[in-house]
């Protein structure tokens, strides 16, 4: 790429970016997407709509998120400056509910009464049955059974919220086969049902609007960075599953060329191991859940199984504009395995008495090799996209203990 | 003149209607799907559609799901599809066969590299689920040059805009889909598949079939009073379903529930 591209004006009318993204679904929903994305690009430049989204991210929310410098750990690490995008300390614990804020505010607008989402983690499941508690609607979560084994807390919760969780027995049980089973029921029950979707993968207009919504996070580090450390931040690290929190913060940097960026993907067992959750890495490019991206797949076009510590990052493609910065250099992609993850898990509780979610934890594994290859007086922003609360019985089970 | 396209003009000059039936290759194993194929054709099938195994197939119900698991369980995949369209070609040359599945095995394996595969196995369309008009404008020319028809669905969503749109780029047939679901779904509604087939008539210049929710003989016959053709899936994969520990009896028991469909539509 000589030229820099105008990344505003990605996605193109049809959803593309660059040879990904697009809208890869079945004729049913087609006309249900388009009437998705003309509400939303009417909404978006409404200032009234842009004035209740506001409004809610900072009195339901909570935002801004602070941009909290980690002394002590940067001390530890000798190297850059590293500073956390608290995103953990929204409502509800990770980024997520930025996002159903804005699908629920859509949602409200379309007249719909019935929600639907797919979780891994169990985060967006979470934060989904929040807003639809909020403002009164019907909500069911499809969730892998797998996943439902490792997130039972989120599982819970998601109960005392009164939306209803429906296991999903297909396939590989876990985050893209909860995606298969919502897209089944959307088809289904198109008229009166608002697909909530939790990441920024998916057909267009998703990747396009989750961004958007998500990119608030970017927005207010960059004016922080300016504002705490006096300039932009030299690199910024982020955990990419489908890549909804990379995407949220690196989105309003991508014009900034100083500002590197690196999204770390989930290595499980090691990317060698082929036990991973790596398609950015170790993948190829491939059509699955509406969208062209890089997937994980055996050579005759079927999805395999992924695996990682994390069930939020457990999923086998990645958002289409991913694929797109990858392929153009923008962002660099890297991997984490399991072990890397758990030991900046317990580092960040240990030396800063903040728990990090086991998927911003891969982040915080990458940040730990990054910082100290940069000088003290170079920023380094880690998104922690999430609190670890939701993972502590899967590291009492790593660690032998049961309750 | 295409398979298909012949197809359909000999059963109207008989005044039939087509009787499509639906399997997934390779389900449960890979031997067993050319001869039930045959004693579809023997019992009634005027065109076969034959599923392409596929890890998530997400317009499918748990009848085609299951399917899809055993069929890639015995280690089905779309090459193997493609040899068991040839050898079905060594003792039948005149019954049309349409691949039917998702994309994302034909993007492993590469638009020409299917297209000429096609060609040289005998498979005279191609249906792929997740393929709307707006993602295949330089796909669809590759298909057309080599004689295969690409078949599109149509929803009962679908607005008339795009039912002109999806009728420019399909040939063969339009495959109208006739509830808001799943595969297997639901019972359909016969006076709204009606008036949808007489719409539908009214922007695309193709012969209709219609599937979802045909379940029996009499969901067959009432279908084929008001469509060109009739598509029955589930119905069919439930028998192979049923019988999938002892082979054998697949052939005739998915054979039985066509000709009792093939009777109700001739009546």
């Amino acid at each position: 790429m000589t030229e820099r591209p105008d990344y505003k004006a990605f996605p193109d009318q049809r959803g593309h970016f660059g040879q990904f993204g697009g809208r890869f679904v079945s004729e049913t929903l087609m006309a249900a997407l388009d009437e998705l994305e003309t509400m939303y690009r009417r909404l978006k430049d409404d200032p009234q709509f842009q004035a209740d989204f506001d409004y809610d991210l900072a009195h339901y929310v909570g935002r801004p998120s602070p941009l909290y410098l980690a002394e002590r750990w940067s001390e530890q690490l000798g190297g850059a400056r590293v500073w956390l995008k608290r995103e953990d300390l929204n409502h509800t614990g990770a980024h997520k509910v930025n996002n159903t804020i804005g699908q629920a505010l859509l949602a409200k607008h379309m007249g719909k009464k019935r929600v639907i989402a797919e979780t891994g983690a169990g985060q967006h499941g979470v934060a989904s049955a929040t807003v639809a508690a909020r403002l009164g609607l019907e909500c069911h979560v499809f969730m892998g059974e797998e996943d439902i084994r490792r997130q039972r807390l989120n599982v819970y919760r998601m109960k005392l919220l009164g939306a209803e969780v429906i296991p999903v027995t297909s396939g590989s049980r876990t985050l893209k086969d909860a995606m298969n089973e919502a897209m089944r029921d959307w088809v289904t029950n198109v008229d009166d049902t608002f697909y909530i979707i939790g990441t920024v993968a998916g057909p267009h207009p998703y990747p396009m609007l989750v961004r958007d919504f998500q990119s608030v996070i970017g927005r207010e580090a960059r004016e922080q960075s300016l504002k705490q450390a006096g300039k932009l931040p030299d690199a910024l690290v982020a955990c990419v599953g489908g890549g909804s929190n990379a995407i949220g913060l690196f989105h309003p940097f991508l014009e900034d060329e100083g500002v590197a960026m690196y999204g770390v993907e989930a290595a499980g067992d090691g990317v060698d191991t082929g036990r991973h959750a790596a398609p950015l890495t170790a993948g190829r490019p491939g059509v699955l859940h509406g969208n062209r991206t890089y997937l994980m797949e055996d050579e005759s076009g079927q999805i395999i199984e992924t695996h990682s510590v994390s069930a939020g990052l457990d999923y086998p493609g990645v958002g289409p504009e991913h694929s797109w910065l990858k392929d153009i250099g923008r962002v660099n992609y890297v991997a984490a395995d399991d072990q890397e993850a758990l030991a900046a898990f317990r580092e960040l509780t240990r030396v800063e008495g903040i728990m990090p979610a086991l998927e911003s934890a891969h982040a915080l594994a990458y940040a730990r090799k990054l910082a100290p290859t940069m000088s003290a007086d170079q920023n380094l922003i880690v998104n922690l996209s999430g609190r670890g609360d939701k993972d502590i019985l899967t590291v009492a089970d790593i660690d032998g203990i049961e309750f | 003149m295409s398979r298909i396209q012949a197809c359909f003009e000999q059963l109207n000059t008989s005044g039939r209607k087509a009787l499509i039936p639906y399997i997934t290759a390779g389900d449960p194993n890979r031997e067993v799907t050319v001869p039930v194929m045959h004693a579809m054709v023997e019992a009634g099938a005027d065109i076969i559609e034959l599923g392409v195994p596929f890890s998530d197939p997400m317009a499918d119900g748990p009848v085609i799901q299951k399917a899809c698991e055993r069929a890639l369980e015995s280690g089905t995949s779309l090459r193997d599809v493609l040899a068991m369209v040839a050898e079905f070609r060594r003792r039948d040359d005149r019954t049309p066969v349409v691949l039917m599945g998702y994309l994302n095995p034909v993007e492993a394996m590469g638009y020409e590299t299917f297209a000429d595969a096609c060609v040289s196995a005998g498979v005279d369309g191609v249906l792929l689920v997740d393929l709307p008009p707006e993602e295949c404008e330089d796909i669809v020319p590759r298909f057309r040059q080599r004689g295969v028809d690409l078949i599109f669905l149509v929803a009962p969503t679908t607005t008339d805009e795009r039912i002109r749109r999806i009728g420019e780029a399909a040939s063969g047939y339009l495959y109208y889909v006739s509830l808001k679901g799943v595969t297997g779904a639901a019972t359909l509604n016969v006076e709204e598949v009606a008036s949808r087939v007489e719409t539908i008539r009214n922007l695309a210049q193709l012969p209709i079939g219609v599937g979802f929710g045909i379940k029996d003989a009499a969901s067959a016959r009432a279908v084929s009073r008001v469509a060109d053709g009739v598509v029955v899936g589930s119905a069919l994969v439930n028998q192979i379903a049923a019988n999938a520990q002892r082979t054998e009896a697949i052939a005739p028991a998915v054979a039985a529930v066509l000709a009792d469909m093939r009777s109700a539509m001739d009546e």
